[in-house]
């Protein structure tokens, strides 16, 4: 319960990652996929990322981080990976399995 | 005569001085410490939320670095309860893309496993094609609401008659009989849904009707980890004691009535579930600083014990947020940083 402006949007504000507009998605799947704790979630994303775990949550530096990595953006570019097609290459990069991506490769004749 | 402005539990203004604040601060670890048999916050701890709530901003943070994970529960359903007319794929997007989500999670609105189970062919294309457009994580949610397994909403007697005709053996049968039913329709529903993609399966809400409702969600885990050994399961609660209405139900030989966060959690690890959502309930007749040292004693003695990600509940009525539909931020981003600084937190 509770509205999105009292709930989600303060708490997103007050101490979330941000999202994609940092690497909250990231650490995230990390979290669900290998069950860490946050640091070492952090520690193991910024290393696959190599950057620092202070970056992690800056949207300039992980604008452009994702972007190079093609890892889907906020602002989706002409061209640029977006939806599956960026998760396939977060699975990559995190090596780790994303559950649609692997169902994805294996209905289509890319697999 | 106070001068620190902070609410009562159900939202109303409460002006408290310096020393009262420190009171109930006090007395609200206390009474954690007491009921869950657990070491109340050190001195150092409550002066940190004094000078939180001491604060004169309407709004504070975490310092950077210390941000943590954000999961949800209900989901889309909140964007449909506030009346916006968006279905529940631009409700993901929205999350994502406006209101700055680490994960999210599609819901149905009657929000129950029982509920979603014979429509679970029409969630699937919806969460599939949710799952081609968007980035971050998608759960899907549901509660298991052991509650619709009697009568006049399921099929068994209705333990709530039977108990005060002092039927306590013929009660305890019927939740037994619907933990069975219950186990079954979320390990059928969740199948589905993790077969259909999604990132992780959210048992929201467990405990609400007691151990026996608790019970189900543990086995139903166990069920579906064994399944699927890579499936991400997220057990949020009910609240913060597991109410003991059948009473003797066990769970690798330990009782369930009356556990409390940092024992839920072991639980939680033990069946297979990969994140745990405590929840602490608020009390409206107490003031916001005495729910949030309550809520964050409780919390703190969780997250230490945890091996797995714990993700607390903060939403209205929880978590030291206040009782109400539009829990205002100056209390709600006060708990936010409060809890994920003090506590060994992973989320919220």
């Amino acid at each position: 319960m509770g509205d999105p402006f009292a709930m989600a949007i303060t708490h997103a504000h007050a101490s979330g990652m941000g999202g994609m507009r940092g690497a909250g998605d990231l650490v995230a799947r990390v979290q669900m996929t290998r069950g860490m704790r946050i640091e070492q979630a952090k520690a193991y994303v910024a290393e696959k990322l190599k950057v620092a775990i202070s970056d992690l949550t800056d949207p300039v530096i992980m604008g452009e981080v994702r972007q190079d990595l093609n890892l889907g953006i906020m602002t989706p570019l002409p061209g640029c990976a977006k939806g599956i097609e960026a998760k396939f290459n977060i699975a990559q990069v995190l090596d780790i399995d994303i559950n649609c991506v692997k169902r994805f490769a294996g209905r289509t004749t890319i697999s | 005569m106070g001068n620190i402005v902070t609410r009562y539990g159900d939202g109303t203004v409460l002006e408290l001085s310096e020393e009262e604040l420190m009171e109930d601060l006090q007395r609200g670890s206390q009474d954690a410490a007491e009921r869950g048999q657990i070491d109340p916050l050190a001195q150092s701890e409550l002066e940190h939320i004094r000078d939180i709530f001491k604060c004169p901003f309407r709004f504070l943070s975490v310092e950077p670095g210390n941000e943590v994970i954000l999961t949800y529960d209900a989901g889309t359903l909140k964007i449909r309860r506030v009346g916006v007319n968006v279905d529940r794929i631009q409700a993901l997007q929205i999350y994502e893309k406006i209101m700055g989500a680490d994960t999210m999670e599609l819901n149905h609105v009657d929000y129950s496993y029982k509920p979603v189970k014979p429509i679970i062919t029409m969630e699937q294309p919806i969460l599939e094609q949710a799952l081609l457009v968007t980035h971050i994580p998608l759960f899907y949610g549901a509660q298991p609401n052991l509650g619709l397994y009697s009568q006049p909403d399921g099929p068994f007697p209705n333990p709530g008659e039977l108990m005060p005709m002092g039927k306590i053996k013929e009660a305890q049968q019927s939740y037994e009989a619907s933990v069975a039913h219950l186990v079954a329709d979320i390990v059928s529903a969740g199948s589905a849904m993790y077969e259909s993609g999604a990132d992780g399966i959210n048992l929201d809400t467990t405990g609400a009707a007691g151990d026996a409702d608790f019970l189900a969600a543990l086995l139903a885990t166990e069920k579906l980890k064994a399944k699927y050994p890579d499936i991400c399961i997220q057990m949020g609660m009910a609240g913060e004691f597991v109410l003991g209405m059948h009473s003797e139900l066990t769970y690798k030989g330990e009782r369930l009535a009356g556990m409390y966060p940092h024992q839920q959690v072991k639980m939680a690890e033990a069946a297979g579930a990969t994140m745990f959502g405590p929840v602490i309930n608020t009390n409206t007749n107490e003031s916001a600083p005495w729910n949030l040292a309550r809520t964050v004693t409780y919390t703190k003695a969780c997250g230490e014990v945890a091996q797995i990600p714990v993700h607390a509940n903060m939403g209205m009525g929880v978590g030291g947020v206040t009782v109400n539909d539009h829990p205002p931020m100056d209390i709600v981003s006060r708990s936010s940083k409060a809890i994920v600084e003090i506590c060994r937190l992973d989320g919220l």
